[in-house]
């Protein structure tokens, strides 16, 4: 692990002069985008971070006051525990690879590419809620997903920049150069270029956006390509961190919601100067139907590839399969049939990939929504949010062109389009919830709109100088 | 299942044609549940034959109807897809029959595109407005202009040989070297990588020639197709005609079109196409050829043949051999001729010229013994004489009456090249070209002996003898290897230099063609067969 080198790493990057050259020639750059790019008007102030220091599982959560430029972004990959064998697809039981199979160069890029993509996009959609954060802590909270965002973007660029020759230099310059919503340049996938403009929507980005990058990176992360199984497994560990960010974050407007509408006479929360609980329902209700549309079609000839060739399996495919060939079997499936009816429909199960990895999904956005609904019952309220039906409001897949109910019954477009408001964020929600952004960045003070943290970072209060401002 | 290529715009389901003044809009937004046959989703705009009938059918009546636009803009209205190109799945599950016929209406297609550059000032510019694959890239290589949307990630590509182990079936390898002159070894990179190349890279290898911003898209589009439109000239055009439906009747199997019948003998396999010569007055000058419109002989018997020559193809496989007839007055089909070549400078005029040199060529290119018989009452004339000297045999009636004879006419004067760019006289007579103007030369109705002489008949058989003769020729004709008589017949056909055309249609076409019977394409654990498939193709290393 090498700190003090111009680009901290434990890849023994200084014994690599090429590798070294390169990266060095794109770190300037890197550091321009973030400048242009990257959260804006805090720059210059000092963010209480955690930084990787060792790849340990102690070590790597180091925290001090950072200048966000500053950041020690790095390659960080967990160590190799000897020689590794390909778990799954065609090749399984052979030798993983350390070098990128010829055969596979273009698949794999596209993948590493795809992934590397939603990183800076994220920062990009991010950059302007500092202006509007509910309190300090959140605030650097947010900076905290940002600078690993940008590590993230580092892991990928390394593999590009190692594996991938000239090509995969112009890969990574051209991370640099697209940008989210941007309408020359967009990112890859749609998802990354909404606009995420109100704190309500940075915790379901990373509640449930981030959490995709969580099954994404986790069906890498036994990738039979090592360099990438190796740099998602480390990055699983900053991840972990973005989804405690959205999760809970929800949870406390939730609860803030449920407590200002027991507050109210009239149990009306935007009375009390909050968000009420059915607004965040179609918060909940985009965000996921946005969220799942990243997990790709649910027949795909892509997904059956990526396993295939064992570059990409399902989750946790050592631990929960004993089979990994998936060549026999299938995946049942419920699809459209004649006349809006639901059928159910048999897929091989190779081709069925996506709606696996989809299925181990929506069972978490489940299991913290009962969280959620948890603390509003504490508070006495009895009204249940919910995960609404994964046919819900698709644009991408076999439930496209279709309209669905949020409990995944179908519905005519017209009785869709008249519940539309009901079931979505109107242009006035949007109005609403932003006028409630307004910057609380004393120590100690937390916006009306959510609960406090129960705990603040690193075993500090609540009430602490996460941020000291420049002035 | 029957296919019919007869369509219109009322009725397309992939297609969207605009006007506005000289511009024209072409924009492909295919139906995902509009494919021909059942089994397979038109995604992404991906296409089938349905799909490549309707943009036939487009370009076509551009030419006849829509006299005045200048420049066609080729494009898609789905939104980050331009095309992505031929669909896998139809291909995968199609039989090598139809694989070919497809790829040869395509090539066809594609051709008459490019034909209408050349010859009716219609300037194509392909506005690729996001992925392009395949033959997605072959439908923009056709164009004359393709202008690539720059956002970071749309690319042209020409991903066949990467991901399914054949050829791009639709002249691109050819085109990318001939047309654009993309430099060899950068296309041997650019044909194997099956993400393509995009933005400015795309630009300097010659593979489009203009890229501009999403936002600066629509008026990048506007400016080039307004320049496009200008280098198209100034000729004047008059008002277009329309072209009515071809409606033939339809009785067992025989198609009874206007001037044109197509009878099956299926026992047999033996197809006769029997085409007759017009009747009544002829109309001279472009006046009067315009106000005749889609009834006019030329333009209607051929467009007649065309359809029947279709139908052939994709519909009687097993019929190998095709039997060409014609009634009537030779001397008037060469004298229709004649008025049409005389008011060549008449937009219409030219239009039908150019339709019936097309129609030519898809008989020339159509993978059937053909055998031409003149007899009594036939009407080998001008343009009809073409079909006999696009057949491979020629059979014409002895008969000491005089009564049987043919004609020249302008058509026969290199007005309809074939593929290769010569007329069908000049590729006859390779061995003694003098001949040629022999020919051209003569003078009203050429007897079966003069015919004879000038080398113009194969075998001609007195009354006594012509109907053994000419049975026992195509029963033996009709008794050979199919495959064989392809790969012969092709062969013989195109004597003498090769353009890019003939190109496409003979190496590509024989290449592909061999590449779809082998097993790494289409066996069990071929690239074509295993797409989509969970597991993946597995290839024989052997290289022959």
């Amino acid at each position: 692990m090498s700190l003090t080198d111009s680009i901290p790493n434990n890849v023994d990057l200084g014994s690599d002069k090429k590798l070294l050259r390169a990266l060095e020639k794109w770190q300037p750059d890197f550091i321009n985008w973030w400048m242009e790019m990257g959260p804006d008007g805090f720059q210059k102030d000092e963010i209480y971070l955690r930084t990787a220091i060792s790849v340990d599982p102690k070590g790597w959560a180091n925290y001090e006051y950072v200048k966000m430029p500053d950041y020690r972004w790095g390659i960080f990959l967990t160590p190799r525990e000897g020689e590794r064998d390909i778990g799954f697809g065609d090749h399984a039981g052979d030798k993983a690879w350390n070098e990128v199979p010829g055969e596979l160069r273009s698949i794999l890029r596209r993948i590493i590419v795809t992934q590397a993509d939603t990183e800076p996009a994220s920062v990009e959609q991010q950059r302007q809620l500092g202006k509007t954060a509910p309190s300090m802590y959140d605030l650097r909270n947010l900076f905290q997903v940002n600078v690993e965002e940008g590590r993230h973007l580092w892991a990928m660029v390394h593999l590009l920049h190692q594996y991938f020759g000239r090509d995969g230099r112009e890969e990574a310059e051209a991370l640099l150069q697209r940008r989210s919503g941007h309408p020359d340049t967009p990112r890859i996938l749609q998802t990354f270029n909404e606009k995420t403009d109100d704190w309500m929507s940075f915790f379901m980005f990373t509640m449930f956006t981030d959490r995709d990058g969580k099954y994404q990176l986790a069906a890498l992360s036994e990738s039979g390509f090592d360099p990438l199984a190796r740099a998602t497994q480390f990055m699983l560990t900053e991840e972990s961190f973005h989804l405690f960010t959205g999760e809970t974050g929800v949870e406390r407007i939730v609860q803030r919601a449920a407590e200002l509408t027991k507050l109210d006479a009239n149990g009306d929360a935007r009375a009390q100067g909050g968000i009420d609980l059915g607004t965040i329902q179609k918060w909940i209700n985009f965000w996921f139907s946005s969220a799942v549309e990243l997990f790709g079609g649910e027949i795909s000839s892509n997904a059956a590839d990526y396993f295939a060739t064992g570059l990409k399996g399902r989750f946790r495919e050592r631990e929960k399969y004993t089979e990994h060939k998936a060549l026999e079997g299938a995946y049942s499936m419920v699809v459209p049939g004649e006349q809006g009816r639901l059928a159910s429909r048999d897929v091989p199960l190779r081709n069925a990939m996506n709606e696996i990895l989809r299925d181990e999904y929506v069972a978490d956005c489940e299991r913290a929504c009962r969280k959620w609904n948890h603390a509003i019952k504490k508070t006495g309220l009895d009204v249940e949010l919910y995960i609404p039906s994964r046919r819900f409001n698709r644009s991408m897949g076999i439930y496209a062109g279709q309209s669905f109910a949020p409990n995944g019954e179908p519905i005519s477009k017209e009785h869709f389009e008249s519940m539309r408001s009901k079931w979505l964020p109107t242009p006035e929600d949007r109005e609403y919830v932003r006028s409630l952004m307004t910057a609380v960045h004393e120590r100690g003070k937390i916006a009306n709109w959510i609960a406090p943290p129960k705990q603040g970072v690193d075993g500090k209060p609540f009430d602490w100088e996460y941020v000291r401002f420049a002035q | 299942m029957t296919i019919s290529f007869d369509t219109h715009p009322s009725r397309y389901k992939h297609w969207k044609i605009s006007f506005d003044g000289e511009i024209a809009t072409l924009a492909m937004q295919v139906d995902p549940n509009g494919g021909l046959k059942e089994g397979y989703e038109l995604k992404l705009n991906s296409y089938d034959l349905g799909v490549d009938i309707e943009l036939a059918d487009a370009i076509q009546r551009i030419r006849f109807e829509h006299p005045e636009a200048k420049c066609v803009v080729v494009t898609s209205g789905t939104d980050r897809v331009f095309c992505s190109g031929a669909n896998i799945y139809m291909l995968g599950s199609s039989t090598h029959a139809w694989k070919v016929n497809f790829c040869k209406f395509t090539n066809e297609t594609r051709l008459y595109l490019e034909d209408a550059s050349k010859h009716s000032g219609i300037k194509f510019l392909c506005a690729v407005n996001g992925a392009c694959a395949g033959g997605g890239y072959e439908l923009a290589l056709a164009c004359d202009e393709i202008l690539l949307v720059d956002d970071g990630s749309s690319a042209v590509s020409l991903p066949e040989v990467p991901l399914l182990a054949v050829l791009p079936g639709t002249g691109g390898l050819t085109r990318v070297v001939d047309k654009r002159k993309v430099r060899r070894d950068l296309a041997d990179v650019f044909c194997t990588t099956s993400e393509g190349v995009r933005g400015k890279r795309a630009v300097e290898w010659g593979l489009v020639d203009a890229i501009a911003p999403r936002s600066r898209f629509a008026d990048a589009v506007k400016e080039r197709a307004a320049s496009l439109a200008k280098k198209a000239g100034d000729a004047k055009k008059g008002p277009g005609i329309e072209l009515d439906a071809l409606a033939p009747e339809i009785d067992g199997g025989t198609y009874r079109y206007r001037f044109v019948t197509l009878a099956i003998d299926a026992s047999a396999r033996v197809a006769t196409v029997t085409v007759k010569a017009p009747t009544g007055s002829i109309p001279e000058g472009g006046d009067a050829i315009q106000a005749a419109g889609a009834s006019q002989w030329s333009l209607r018997a051929f467009r007649e043949l065309d359809d029947a020559l279709l139908r052939l193809r994709i519909d009687h496989l097993d019929v190998g051999m095709l039997v060409l007839r014609t009634e009537g007055d030779a001397a008037k089909v060469a004298a229709t001729d004649r008025a049409l070549h005389a008011a060549k400078d008449h937009w219409l005029a030219n239009e039908i010229l150019r339709l019936q040199a097309r129609v030519l060529r898809r008989l020339d290119l159509t993978s059937r013994s053909i055998f031409a018989l003149v007899e009594k009452g036939s009407a080998f004339g001008g343009s009809l004489l073409e079909l006999a000297l696009a057949s491979d045999r020629i059979y014409m009636l002895a008969d000491d009456d005089e009564e049987v004879a043919i004609a020249v006419s302008p058509a026969n004067a290199g007005a309809m090249p074939m593929s290769h760019g010569l007329s069908r006289l000049e590729s006859r007579f390779q061995r003694e070209p003098e001949r040629v103007q022999k020919v051209l030369a003569t003078e009203g109705a050429i007897t079966t002996e003069d015919a004879n002489a000038l080398g113009l008949v194969t075998v001609a058989p007195d009354e006594i003898d012509w109907d053994d003769d000419v049975r026992i020729a195509i029963e033996e004709r009709a008794s050979l290897s199919p495959d064989a008589l392809t790969g012969m017949e092709a062969s013989l056909r195109f004597a003498g230099p090769e353009t890019m055309e003939s190109k496409i249609f003979a190496r590509l076409t024989a290449w592909q063609n061999w590449i779809f019977q082998r097993p790494n394409a289409v066996g069990p654990q071929g690239a074509l067969t295993k797409y989509g498939q969970p597991d993946r193709a597995v290839f024989a290393w052997t290289r022959c």
